[in-house]
């Protein structure tokens, strides 16, 4: 058995090498060019026979191109549509690997149900062949990192899916602390938390141990610090409003529990999964809580049963904040794709530009990376998805992506 | 469900008149797209389908507008797991005398989904975690209270249906009675065969007069359908040498067999198609999840085609939605498999596969008139299932509110629905 493992695993560990001898090549400098018959910004209207111009990693300029001139010496690649690099709000991959085997899932620590010193950078797989397979899709940012299922299990990361390791991928090393209410939350029978009830008021003792935590260190002079706790250190820094909670939750009233956590403790909070959201809508608005909302093709059973595709549209209407993700999945698929998750939304009540949004700078403002990725603009990194027709449509191909201005993958997917 | 007597009204008011539906583009799949098409159905049946001024309407049809719509056959799964049902237990690891026809809820709102999805016809299976765990039934869609309500059955009232298999890792388990290995899985496969031919041997020796009938042994019995032809194995397979282990040992006891999954059937295409084997495929998002799905590609329906081989399609739902069927050959020709037979696959495909080719999987006359009216392109993300018509009758209305609660999910749209096993394993 084992041997057939590793026989197995040998194209891919070539593949792998093959990937690496790209990315180390000398294009950390290239000058890349890029001209789409649309070209959607995202940061206004759609640009008719479009050019967008990166050197050094950095989108230089973009317009049409009757305006930008293409400088001489540009790799210069075309496609019917351009957007910007895809990101993915929130998935497991690179913690979560495709062998599915125990030595490739890194994605859920059951041994205590509250551990939010676990760092996914210290888990995260850069050469992890789901990486290679979203890429391949267009998507250029991940926020990845902790499974739903312990009260909280650590701490997410934002990366780019290129790099051979954590430091070239990265981007946020500690993006957010990822907890679970509900069922979903409730260890398994004759452990803590047993019940809904008792996981928020685990989640508030913690709080309550933080902000006593922050105050002690900001009160003692520098010479009597008292002793570090990594647990108590890293939900500090959401009780100074540093790192939001990403609180993973499906049923209203878990959903109504969260914001009463996040309003007592006034701290930031963002909501994943979300299937009920739809009916506390307003309550969400109030809170100013965005929501990292399921995959639009996730399976409708357990506390998801009452999800529907037509909430992304609904929370638009509702004027909340919304991204798309492509969540967790424990066997076939191993992880979905949030290009195609947010086709399903575009057929399903939003806009065009609206479902495109969702994976692009909606997902980046919600993560805080807005400075860099979600839009083609100048000064922003050199992220960009070409496709040879609507980006959403099933039959439609990726035909090039672009990482920090470096041509990733030039395949028809 | 909830309008059992609206459904039995209209059930008799759709088989009084014939009914006509004209002006859509219809796909027949036996032949070429029809641009401004008629169909009319009849008693369940369908009686005319051609184009508009070509074909005769009979004048006390009611006529339905169906301008700027596609009608095409209602779709057929292959494989999939709706209902809630279970295959055989831990106790061993062969159980053809299990039936999954006694474990279903009819009352499930997957039947629902499916409906909303465009499926008018299935192969509902046990699990894939024994050699062999039971016998399927091919069902029609319909709204139903009871599982006999969907049950197909032919000219003789028999239940028709199939017989679940698995290669691979599945199957395998730690300890006995299941195998450890592939070698034998394969070995136990074989035994039961050699038992079950000389069963049917000894059947065959009775009903000739030459020797007593023997005990009757239920689990013998449908093997012994099997080998007759009668029984399709439906075989789960999914890694190159498992599908030619499979495709070897329907050859060496000559029974018919489908295969399923069959994540990289592109690497034996020819071999495939030289054992005259269908392939039935799951398209699923990413590859991996388990090691014998690594090298799943959206390429094997392509490669499938090119090489020759009948190629259909399944949801494994719930591996994929129901809902999103169509979307399955789509993503097959994304990657390269030809509208026409992704289309085939979807339909006629699945028919033949099930043994239902002379009653659905197409628009002919004469032909159950199992349909569904699409808003646009099968293989668009933005095209809806408008309606789906199971024998004539609607089962399905994306106008309706309750239906359109299946088709698109809320609150309320899983009641009755089964918690699926897996969700207890997660705990």
């Amino acid at each position: 058995m084992a041997f057939l493992r590793y026989s197995l695993a040998a194209p891919f560990v070539l593949a792998l090498i093959l990937s690496a001898a790209i990315f180390s090549g000398p294009s950390a400098l290239a000058q890349v060019a890029v001209r789409g018959e649309t070209v959607h910004t995202m940061a206004g209207p759609p640009i008719k026979d479009g050019v967008v111009v990166i050197r050094g990693g950095k989108i230089e300029q973009v317009g049409p191109a009757s305006q930008v001139k293409i400088p001489a010496g540009y790799k210069t690649l075309s496609a019917r549509v351009v957007t910007p690099g895809l990101i993915d709000a929130h998935t497991v991959v690179g913690l979560a690997g495709y062998l599915n085997q125990p030595h490739d899932q890194d994605q859920l620590e059951s041994s205590s149900p509250i551990q939010p010193e676990l760092r996914a950078i210290d888990a995260y797989n850069a050469r992890e062949r789901l990486i290679e397979w979203l890429r391949g899709f267009g998507v250029t940012t991940i926020h990845t990192g902790h499974a739903p299922a312990a009260l909280v299990s650590g701490q997410t990361m934002i990366a780019k899916t290129r790099g051979d390791n954590i430091d070239e991928a990265v981007i946020t090393p500690s993006a957010m602390i990822a907890v679970t209410l509900g069922n979903a939350g409730v260890a398994p029978a004759g452990r803590a938390p047993g019940t809904r009830s008792k996981a928020v008021a685990m989640l508030r003792a913690e709080l309550l141990k933080a902000q006593d935590y922050v105050a002690k260190w900001n009160e003692a002079p520098a010479d009597k610090k008292p002793a570090r706790d990594l647990r108590l250190e890293i939900f500090g820094r959401v009780i100074k409003g540093e790192m939001p909670l990403l609180v993973n939750v499906h049923r209203a009233h878990d959903i109504l529990a969260a914001l009463r956590v996040s309003k007592e403790f006034n701290i930031k909070m963002v909501l994943d999964g979300a299937s009920e959201a739809y009916l506390v809508a307003d309550h969400i608005k109030a809170a100013g809580v965005p929501v990292i909302l399921h995959p639009m093709m996730y399976r409708a059973a357990g506390e998801g049963e009452n999800l529907s595709m037509e909430t992304a549209a609904a929370l638009r209407r509702a004027g909340l904040s919304i991204a798309l993700q492509s969540g967790y999945e424990n066997y076939v698929p191993k992880t979905r794709v949030v290009l195609f998750e947010a086709a399903v939304a575009a057929a399903n009540g939003l806009s065009f530009s609206e479902a495109l949004a969702t994976v692009t700078i909606d997902a980046a403002r919600i993560l805080g990376i807005s400075n860099r990725v979600g839009s083609l603009e100048a000064g922003k990194d050199g992220d960009l998805a070409l496709f040879d027709g609507d980006p959403f449509e099933y039959t439609s191909h990726v035909t090039g992506v672009i990482i920090d201005g470096q041509v990733v993958s030039q395949q028809s997917r | 469900m909830v309008c059992a007597l609206l459904c039995a009204a209209a059930t008799a008011l759709a088989q009084d008149k014939p009914q006509a539906y004209t002006g859509a583009e219809i796909i027949p799949i036996y032949g070429p797209v029809i641009k401004n098409g008629v169909l009319v159905v009849h008693k369940g049946k369908i009686v005319a389908v051609g184009s508009v001024g070509a074909t005769a309407i009979p004048p006390d049809a009611e006529r339905h507008d169906a301008t700027g719509k596609i009608i095409m056959p209602g779709l057929v799964d292959t494989h999939s797991h709706i209902g809630g049902g279970s295959g055989g237990d831990s106790s061993a690891a062969l159980q053809p005398d299990v039936r999954i026809m006694d474990s279903i809820n009819a009352r499930d709102t997957g039947f629902q989904r499916a409906q909303a999805g465009g499926i008018t016809t299935a192969n509902i299976m046990p699990g894939s975690g024994h050699l062999l765990s039971g016998q399927t039934i091919y069902v029609k869609y319909k709204d139903a209270s009871t599982i006999d309500d969907l049950l197909i059955r032919d000219a003789q009232g028999n239940i028709a249906g199939g017989i679940k298999m698995a290669n691979g890792t599945n199957s395998i388990r730690s300890s006995a009675p299941f195998p450890g290995t592939r070698s034998k899985s394969a070995a136990l496969v074989r035994e039961m065969f050699v038992k079950a031919a000389d069963y049917r041997d000894k059947v065959r020796s009775a009903r000739a007069g030459k020797e007593k009938m023997p005990t009757r042994d239920l689990a013998l019995e449908s093997l012994a359908d099997v080998l007759e032809g009668k029984r399709v194995v439906h075989y789960h397979t999914h890694r190159h040498d498992d599908i030619l282990t499979a495709l070897r040992a329907a050859k060496e006891f000559g029974f018919r067999i489908v295969l399923h999954h069959v994540s990289e059937g592109w690497k034996v295409a020819d071999e495939i198609t030289r054992a005259g084997a269908p392939a039935s495929l799951t398209v699923v998002d990413s590859p991996g999840g388990k090691i014998e799905a690594l090298d799943a590609s959206f390429e094997t329906g392509a490669a499938l085609e090119r090489a020759g081989a009948l190629v259909g399609f399944n949801t494994d739902d719930y591996i994929t939605d129901s809902r999103f069927f169509l979307r399955s050959a789509a993503l097959a020709v994304r990657a390269g498999m030809s509208r026409e037979k992704a289309l085939y696959g979807l339909t006629m495909a699945g028919a033949r596969m099930l043994d239902l080719q002379g009653r659905i999987g197409s628009l002919e006359v004469g032909k159950d008139a199992d349909f569904i009216l699409l808003s646009g392109d099968p293989l668009s993300v933005y095209t809806k299932v408008l309606e789906t018509y199971v024998e004539g009758v609607k089962v399905f209305d994306r106008a309706n509110a309750k239906d359109r609660l299946y088709a698109v999910g809320g609150y309320g749209a899983s009641r009755d629905q089964v918690v699926h096993l897996h969700e207890e394993e997660d705990r």
